[in-house]
């Protein structure tokens, strides 16, 4: 049997519940229904504020989520891996069922303590007998950081702890007897040996927080539009379907360059 | 110059003694084989002086330094490790000026200081390689020059040369014992579990088993006249037979054998302890017959199992021209002067 043949299956799967739907996506973005120009509906969409504020935001919340999850990722794998502490082991273990919970529980979870009736701002109005709790910025933009930093600081988490437990621990030991200290070994031993799995992690969430939708509908955040957001609002609200394909065929655009632009600087790095 | 000395060192994991009141001194400029088998406790001695693992009880001292609780980076110690522990992502000379780095020499200084660890360890030619692009036993010196280049006045080697072939391993034996001579001022603790490494290159060996010390003294001391059984087997596979002791040498299995006995006491049980290759075939002073139970051809020597009296007693012998069957009997002597009887116990020499 030619081998070709075992890739057929696949490839119609494929075909048939993720590239034609998407090949309609582009098509309809292609095809406005209120008649025109092949590209009016991009024309509109460009043209329009909003999108362009959408697109600010969704990057910068991408972008810091980013920030932060890497940041906050590497801190804890450090610990995890390298700090002896009770539990370490089940802490490990729980990042991997952390990953599979949905993005929504966590901005739940996190409604319940700093919401405007949450715990935080209830314990404040207890003890102080305000009206009402200082904790008011889960509905801003910090309040969606928040929440995405939360939520995605584990898909970075993941790698690094694998690539930790590939480190030779020899290396940490004969760099400290060396004379290095903690924070030495840190960046020049375990930083540039972690490279690959941050940038892995990192780019993995980068591209989720692009497309991330449940977070922002969850916080309840009126003023945080991301693209996704967007696409809701012309799709669900306005039944513009031109310009939510339109605004989906940007944000597809961004999400694979990024990715294509991952693997070309991991191939450079030897990642 | 600094020694290195184990005052009552003891090591716990849990409820686990892996290091029991080590007493032991490595005086400054000497090499000290910790030599045992795995599990023995030689290497976590090692860690101990290195700052890797906290004793329960005792001291470490480097010098007249108490470093028991110092963290490893202020201990000015130089570790070469099994598997060389070359940060990978770093060329050979910056792996080699790390250490410099983090202690913060002079930045004027670290190229020449680098330039020359390299040269003493034949690398310099390989300076701007990453450790991927070395063999093993070029891994190995570029390990021993980043040790080196700090100055350390304590080199711990930790089964430096378990990774390489024999052939690498015993020309890099010549090696460190070079760069020994070389640098006559430091004391270098050698964890090993192979006799050849530690009779080459120490100056004294520490016998280790079951997390303790089972004795301690020159290559020659131990090889010669052991005091435990452990050593007299550990170092050198020695023939190790029950005997009874005699006014003028003692009993085994009903055969008089003729030796010095020392200050052991007629009547009293002893081991007698002679190494394989002093054994000759035939008949001669303390023969001993018994039946060839294997023969193994090793090149330029042969070696008999030989069943005495229930006993087997091992012998190396210079290939034999006409080599015994199995089952044949055959007869084995020694010298009086070549072996020893044990029963002495175990003290830091």
């Amino acid at each position: 049997m030619p081998r070709g043949v075992w890739a057929l299956p696949p490839v119609v799967v494929l075909a048939l519940v993720f590239l034609y739907p998407l090949a309609l996506v582009v098509q309809q973005s292609f095809s406005p229904e209120s008649g025109g120009g092949a590209f009016d509906a991009y024309a509109s969409v460009f043209a329009s504020q909003s999108f362009r504020e959408a697109l600010g935001t969704t990057v910068w919340l991408a972008v810091g989520a980013t920030v932060g999850c890497l940041v906050l990722g590497f801190a804890l794998a450090l610990v995890i891996a390298f700090v002896p502490f009770p539990g370490a082991r089940a802490v490990a273990k729980f990042i991997d069922v952390f990953l599979s919970f949905p993005s929504f529980l966590i901005t739940l979870a996190l409604l319940f303590v700093y919401g405007t009736v949450g715990m935080a701002n209830g314990l404040v109005t207890d003890l102080t007998g305000a009206a009402e709790g200082p904790f008011h910025f889960l509905t801003t933009p910090w309040g969606v950081l928040l929440a995405e930093i939360t939520y995605f600081t584990p898909f970075v988490m993941r790698p690094l702890l694998a690539a930790f437990s590939q480190l030779d621990t020899a290396q940490l030991e004969v760099a400290a007897g060396l004379g290095a200290r903690p924070a030495r070994i840190v960046r020049q031993v375990i930083l540039p040996e972690a490279l690959p799995a941050l940038a892995a992690g990192g780019s993995l969430v980068l591209v989720m927080c692009l497309n991330e939708f449940g977070i922002v509908l969850f916080t309840g955040a009126k003023d945080v539009t991301t693209l996704p957001m967007l696409i809701y609002g012309k799709a669900i609200l306005e039944s513009d379907y031109s310009a939510a394909c339109g605004v989906a065929v940007v944000n597809i655009a961004i999400s694979v360059g990024l990715f294509g632009l991952y693997r070309v600087v991991g191939k450079r790095a030897g990642a | 110059m600094s020694g290195i000395r184990f005052d009552g060192v003891s090591v716990a994991y849990g409820g686990n003694t892996v290091l029991d009141s080590l007493d032991l001194t490595v005086e400054p400029g000497e090499v000290m084989a910790l030599l045992g088998p795995s599990g023995s406790g030689k290497t976590t001695a090692l860690r101990a002086v290195a700052g890797f693992v906290r004793p329960v009880g005792g001291r470490v001292l480097i010098g007249d330094r108490d470093v028991t609780a110092l963290p490893p980076h202020k201990r000015g110690i130089g570790m070469v490790v099994q598997q060389y522990a070359l940060f990978p992502h770093m060329r050979v000379e910056d792996n080699v000026a790390f250490g410099l780095k983090a202690q913060k020499a002079p930045r004027a200084e670290i190229p020449g200081r680098v330039a020359e660890a390299l040269e003493m360890t034949g690398m310099a030619a390989y300076a701007g390689r990453y450790p991927r692009e070395l063999s093993g036993g070029q891994q190995q010196r570029v390990a021993i020059a980043r040790a080196l280049a700090i100055r350390p006045g304590v080199l711990l080697l930790d089964e430096p040369l378990s990774a390489l072939d024999a052939q690498l391993r015993s020309g890099m034996l010549a090696e460190l014992a070079r760069l020994h001579r070389e640098l006559p001022d430091v004391s270098i603790l050698y964890v090993t579990h192979d006799q050849v490494e530690a009779l080459t290159l120490a100056d004294r060996i520490a016998v280790m088993d079951r997390a303790g010390l089972q004795d301690c003294g020159t290559p020659q001391e131990l090889y010669r006249a052991p005091r435990t059984e452990f050593t007299a087997s550990f170092v050198g596979n020695a023939n190790l037979l029950p005997v009874t002791v005699a006014e003028d040498g003692a009993v085994f299995e009903g055969r008089a054998l003729t030796l010095d006995r020392g200050r052991a006491a007629p009547g009293s049980t002893a081991t007698l302890c002679v190494r394989p290759h002093l054994l000759g075939l035939g008949a001669g002073p303390n023969a001993l017959s018994g039946t060839i139970a294997e023969v193994q051809w090793r090149g330029s020597t042969h070696r008999l199992y030989v069943d005495v009296g229930g006993h087997r007693v091992k012998a190396d012998l210079p290939e034999l021209r006409e080599t015994p069957a199995l089952g044949d009997r055959v007869t084995l002597h020694f010298e009086p002067r070549d072996a020893v009887l044990l029963g002495a116990g175990v003290s830091d020499g």
